[in-house]
């Protein structure tokens, strides 16, 4: 354990975990949207930005990427770290203008106007966590960026469908924007973003289309045995 | 080709070298890099083997393809030894004249260089004041050396900083040296070399590595092709002993694929290197074992930033990561990897060999050695310049440089590429190194220095910098992403005409947050040339924005193309050329240009005969 | 392409997944692009996931998904370029081919790209067509280069 200071605040902290995992676990917030704490830390969307001393050297970075050393000083607050943030927000504020928290933590940090317009926002603000989440969490590896720059996008290879994908909805869930729609119409789940179509399993006892084929296959595959051999005929509810 | 196993049979091969180079056969040799390639010079060389041939001369005159001289502007160069006699702009026609002057002791005084100016006429290359002004300390060899033939290296004296370190000197000696002779980064970073190899060596795992940064992308700057084409021993034994002094047993070189030439004969080179035993395992029977492997880059100029280097050299792709992980402590795989530019290896075995104190004679206060220019743009003396740090940046454009051509007037100077900024006519006297270009609101960068006049749109010359960098920005961290974007999309508004008030301090704003929060120094570093052009030209951006108008007049939307009645003889040229047919009017009586046809692209301009085109 | 030469090619690199870009850019070099086909077979021999493949072939300029033209035509648009009016050629070349930079003609005949310096400064502008350079370029000249190029000007010298 190693002792830092946030905000004046002394705490301890495991060396080498995150300073913002560190600060959301003593209740301080700072705002963050590429980060999740089962995931590996990516410092894409610049929002977690603080202050940090360490030494003779004080920098403005992001507290996702930084560990928690000993002695480090951080501020999460002084003017600095705060006109920066705005502005940051400012420019994400054009890609997800349907998108109704990133639209309110602007509100919240007081920005009112949009000086940037995006003329076909797709609502994803490019924080990879979908992408991450598929590789790392799930496993399935089904969809990428691709591109580089201001070209940069989330999207399955070649844009065609993503064979890889379970239909878990894992990306789905994870998306601070909601870009990412999961729909279920009778036996059939598709995720329009990666053009991809899953046939679901049915519950024996109540009908329900409740998990996709894929996703079983998949846990199988990967040596995951479920606790019996029929244990997916029941849907959750029903077991 | 055999293994060397000592120090002693190296200097012995050398001497045997030495001994059947018969130093009174007359050498020819011949520009063969990428510039003067560009200028046909495998012909000259082919033509004047084909005449040496034909002469039945092949014992008597040995020719001799090398690397980049740094004169490109008057390729191809031909430069004859022993009386090093200078040949510029030479054809494959000039062949026959050059070898029956040769062998008559005359020289052909209309290949020799006339000076623009003052019309005086050079013979010997070291009078030539383009190369008479520079300390061509590592860029000199090129013109000595066959890249493809490591005899020659062997000639010069090379490998025998290597051997002096693995006979005399330990690891720690060496690196010492280093350090003592302050090498500072030459790829634009100007960090202290020995420093970093330091940290590196102290880094607590064992396993380390070594890397050449060849991915030179400003553009405009080849400084590093030149020395990888022409002189790929002399980068390898600098990091053959910069592994020695670490501790690395593995490097690597990381080129980009744009120049095949470069990637060719450093290949070669490792190969022959491998073969003489000076590379692998027990390199001249010291017991120290290292290996290199060559990876080349794919196109992407981010992948030249060290952190996004490494991760293109796992076989990830090229983006950055966070910076506070030292590199030099968690690079490669996670082990220590000291990572350096081309010039920056290449001034090492100079320094092991003559000493840190001979190197600290060159330069200035903190700025030590030499540093290499590509000088380019409108510059009459266009190529690759070497001149100790400190010089004066005055002597580079006009001593060296040999002033503007056209006799128009000099503007501004670019230094640093992507990442630097414009210096104006009130700071030429400045002396040019690490620390005071970065005062003047600029940088060395890896070197490219590139000359404005007149007619060039300081605007215009921030928007080339930014689509750049918008277009070469990996796309990870929202700064820079969107903030390049954002400042591309206001320089160009501002270029047609579109600029509003409040742009110049939203370009500002931008400047700030892309400087203080992007991930790497890509990001870091993208409004240099938005924010030294504002400081300097900021009137040239207030007459687009206020008055719609282009002082240089260059932005396409802001001016026109007209014919001035009293000057047009009705020739009917333009009208010919014209791709838009934007250009009317009877033939014999002077024409009219439609401007909203025009296109702008300037043929006009460039076929009249009468100076009766006018940009407005 | 030929499995047995794509096998060439990874042997050459010691099929190491860490070599992923050198295999690519040589099987870029032998196709002028990099056929989907090729891809599946590398991604399951090399056990490397599709969506990598995909990723490294989107992010690098060096290699592309679709057929590069027969002529690749490059206009260097390094800084010394640029100040020499490179950015009036690149507009001449547009519209003489119909296309925009970084798009092939629709015969698959021109292949049209920016690249960021050859190296070739004092010769700016200049303009690389398969690796042949032509320096000291203007609008004016681009017709007659691309005449060179083109298959009724070989016609017509046969």
């Amino acid at each position: 354990m190693v002792n830092i200071t946030i905000d004046g605040q002394q705490f301890q902290a495991a060396e080498g975990q995150n300073v913002l995992q560190a600060a959301l676990d003593n209740g301080i917030e700072i705002p963050h949207l590429c980060y999740h704490e089962n995931l590996s830390s990516y410092g894409g969307c610049r929002l977690c930005l603080v202050e940090i001393t360490r030494g003779q050297r004080t920098t403005l970075t992001t507290s996702c990427t930084y560990p928690c050393l000993e002695g480090i000083v951080v501020r999460t607050d002084t003017p600095e770290v705060l006109k920066a943030r705005r502005l940051v927000m400012e420019l994400l504020l054009p890609l997800a203008p349907e998108a109704p928290q990133i639209q309110a933590l602007a509100r919240e940090m007081g920005i009112s106007e949009q000086r940037f317009t995006e003329e076909e926002a797709d609502n994803c603000i490019r924080c990879g966590l979908c992408t991450r989440a598929c590789t790392e969490m799930v496993g399935a590896q089904a969809i990428t960026f691709s591109g580089r720059g201001y070209r940069r996008a989330v999207e399955s290879p070649f844009g065609e469908e993503a064979v890889d994908c379970i239909g878990c909805g894992t990306c789905v869930y994870i998306c601070p924007t909601g870009c990412i729609e999961m729909l279920d119409r009778g036996t059939q789940r598709t995720l329009p973003k990666w053009k991809r179509t899953l046939e679901l399993k049915k519950c024996t006892k109540c009908g329900w289309p409740y998990i996709p084929f894929a996703q079983i296959e998949f846990a199988r595959q990967r040596g995951q045995e479920p606790p019996a051999a029929d244990w997916f005929d029941l849907c959750p509810n029903c077991r | 080709m055999f293994r060397l196993n000592s120090v002693g049979e190296l200097e012995k091969l050398r001497a045997e070298i030495s001994e059947k180079r018969d130093t009174g056969k007359p050498c020819i040799t011949t520009c063969l890099g990428t510039g003067c390639h560009a200028y046909a010079s495998y012909d000259v060389y082919d033509a004047l083997a084909e005449e040496i041939d034909a002469r039945g001369l092949k014992e008597k005159i040995e020719l001799r393809g090398t690397g980049c001289h740094g004169f490109c502007e008057q390729g191809p160069i031909v430069v004859i030894f022993p009386s090093e006699i200078c040949y510029c702009r030479v054809q494959p026609e000039d062949a026959a004249d050059i070898l029956a002057a040769l062998m008559e002791d005359k020289v052909v005084d209309r290949l020799l260089y006339e000076d623009p100016v003052s019309g005086q006429k050079y013979e010997r290359e070291d009078e030539i004041p383009f190369y008479k002004n520079q300390n061509r300390l590592i860029l000199g060899q090129n013109r000595l050396i066959d890249p493809q033939n490591i005899e020659d290296y062997f000639a010069q004296g090379g490998y025998k900083a290597l051997a002096k370190a693995l006979t005399d000197m330990t690891p720690e000696d060496v690196l010492a040296e280093v350090k003592k002779a302050n090498l500072r980064g030459r790829g634009g970073g100007g960090f202290p070399a020995g420093v970093k190899w330091e940290t590196t060596r102290q880094a607590p795992e064992k396993e380390k590595y070594v890397v050449v940064n060849a991915d030179e992308g400003d553009p405009g700057a080849y400084m590093d092709r030149s020395l990888l084409e022409g002189n790929p021993h002399l980068v390898l034994e600098g990091l053959i002993l910069g592994a020695y002094a670490i501790g690395a047993a593995e490097g690597f070189v990381y080129v980009r694929q744009e120049y095949p030439l470069a990637v060719d004969n450093l290949s070669r080179a490792v190969e022959q290197a491998q073969g003489y035993g000076l590379l692998g395992d027990n390199i001249l029977g010291s017991g120290f074992n290292f290996r290199v492997r060559i990876k080349r880059g794919a196109g992407a100029f981010v992948s030249g930033e060290s952190s996004a280097l490494v991760s293109a050299i796992e076989g990830q792709v090229g983006e950055p990561r966070p910076k506070h992980i030292n590199t030099a402590i968690s690079g490669l795989w996670g082990k220590p990897t000291n990572l350096n530019n081309v010039e920056t290896w290449a001034n090492v075995p100079f320094i092991i060999e003559r000493g840190a104190d001979w190197f600290n004679g060159i330069g200035n206060e903190g700025n030590k050695g030499t540093k290499i220019f590509s000088l380019v743009g409108k510059v009459n003396n266009t190529g690759l310049v070497e001149v100790p740090m400190g010089i004066p940046l005055r002597k580079i454009i006009e001593d060296i440089g040999g002033g503007i051509p056209q006799g128009k007037k000099f503007k501004a100077v670019q230094t640093g590429g992507p990442s630097g900024g414009c210096i104006p006519e009130q700071h030429l006297d400045t002396p040019v190194d690490f620390d005071r270009l970065q005062e003047l609101g600029s940088m060395m960068g890896s070197g490219g220095m590139i000359v404005m006049d007149e007619n060039n749109c300081m605007v215009d010359v921030a928007k080339y910098f930014m689509n750049f960098l918008k277009d070469e920005s990996c796309g990870k961290c929202t700064s820079c992403r969107e903030g390049t974007k954002r400042m591309y999309e206001i320089l160009e508004a501002i270029t047609k005409g579109e600029g509003r008030a409040g742009d110049i301090e939203l370009l500002e704003e931008l400047a700030w947050v892309t400087e203080k929060t992007s991930l790497c120094a890509l990001g870091q570093t993208a409004a240099n040339p938005v924010l030294s052009t504002l400081r300097y030209f900021r009137e040239e951006y207030e007459a687009h924005i206020n008055e719609k108008r282009c002082p240089a007049k260059v932005c396409k939307a802001l001016i026109r193309y007209t014919i001035d009645p009293e000057k047009c003889d009705g020739c009917g040229r333009c009208q010919r050329n014209c791709p838009e047919e934007a250009i009317s009017g009877e033939l014999k009586s002077p024409l009219v240009i439609d401007t909203d046809r025009c296109s702008r692209c300037g043929i006009c301009l460039e076929v009249c005969r009468r100076d009766a085109v006018v940009v407005e | 392409m030929e499995v047995k030469e794509i096998d060439q090619v990874m042997e050459k690199y010691g099929s190491d997944p860490a070599d992923i870009l050198g295999i690519l850019m040589d099987i870029q070099e032998k196709e002028r692009y990099l056929p989907r086909e090729t891809l599946d077979y590398l991604s399951k021999k090399l056990d490397l996931p599709m969506t990598k493949l995909y990723r490294m072939a989107t992010f690098y300029e060096a290699l592309s998904l679709k057929p590069l033209g027969r002529h690749q035509i490059h206009v260097c648009m390094g800084t010394a370029c640029h100040v020499r009016g490179a950015a009036r050629i690149l507009d001449k070349l547009e519209s003489q081919l119909s296309i925009k930079a970084g798009e092939v003609t629709p015969d698959l005949n021109f292949g049209l790209k920016t690249v960021n310096c050859v190296g070739a400064c004092a010769l700016g502008p200049v303009v690389q067509v398969d690796g042949e350079y032509h320096g000291n370029m203007s609008a004016l000249k681009v017709e007659r280069m691309l005449k060179k190029y083109s298959g009724s000007e070989n016609k017509e010298a046969e």
